[in-house]
């Protein structure tokens, strides 16, 4: 029996309804997690591996 | 410019204007702020602000400790070519939020310097609900770690 966090508490799986999704882009691989009772998201987690500094962020390298 | 230069503007070696007095040595303390995506963060970001941060259960403001156990690493490409970077040297995890206003971007700061900022890094538009957020630094690598100065 495995138990996922939820608004509600602690709850069994199997009472829930599991969505996965990924995302992979050449910035970003994703991968999200939710559980949902009754139609109301009761859980959701999300993984973001960043592959490199997006285009304009402060951090960009800098050439000299 | 030589490859050693650029690593030690990463550890506050050189200093050409005016400095804060540094009383230890060691490495600052970084933390990492997670913003909405709706919050004006960019390149002209200088300082953490809790404007536009997200807010929700299990969520502090300002965020989380960076973990830095990695020094920077500067290394010659050729002759004329060099490059010094830094990664952090773990993930970032926000364990147990609930952030149900969707957010996309981390602001890196220096909490030992005023929390002068370091770099935003966006992703894609996330919220989380009684869970988890982890962001995965990239390889540190001289092509694809977190903060890079080049020579080309």
């Amino acid at each position: 029996m495995a138990l996922v966090t939820t608004t509600k508490g602690d709850m069994d799986e199997s009472l829930l309804v599991k969505q996965e999704g990924t995302v992979d882009n050449d910035n970003e691989l994703t991968t999200w997690v939710e559980y949902w009772l009754d139609g109301e998201l009761v859980h959701r987690s999300a993984h973001v591996t960043l592959k490199k500094m997006p285009s304009f962020a402060g951090g960009e390298a800098a050439s000299f | 410019m030589t490859t050693s230069f650029m690593g030690e503007l990463l550890t506050a070696t050189h200093n050409f204007g005016t400095a804060p007095i540094r009383a230890v040595s060691t490495a600052d303390t970084f933390r990492a702020a997670l913003y909405l995506v709706s919050a004006t963060i960019n390149a002209s970001t200088t300082v953490y602000s809790s404007t536009g941060e997200v807010t929700g259960t299990g969520y502090s403001a300002g965020g989380i400790v960076v973990t830095n156990a990695t020094p920077p690493t500067a290394t010659n490409a050729s002759a004329t070519a060099g490059v010094a970077f830094f990664t952090p040297s773990a993930s970032l995890t926000y364990t147990s939020v609930t952030l149900t206003t969707a957010f996309d971007a981390v602001l890196i700061y220096n909490a030992s310097q005023s929390n002068k900022a370091v770099s935003v890094h966006t992703f894609g538009s996330q919220t989380i609900t009684a869970g988890t957020f982890t962001l995965t630094m990239p390889a540190n690598t001289t092509t694809t770690a977190l903060l890079r100065l080049a020579t080309t």
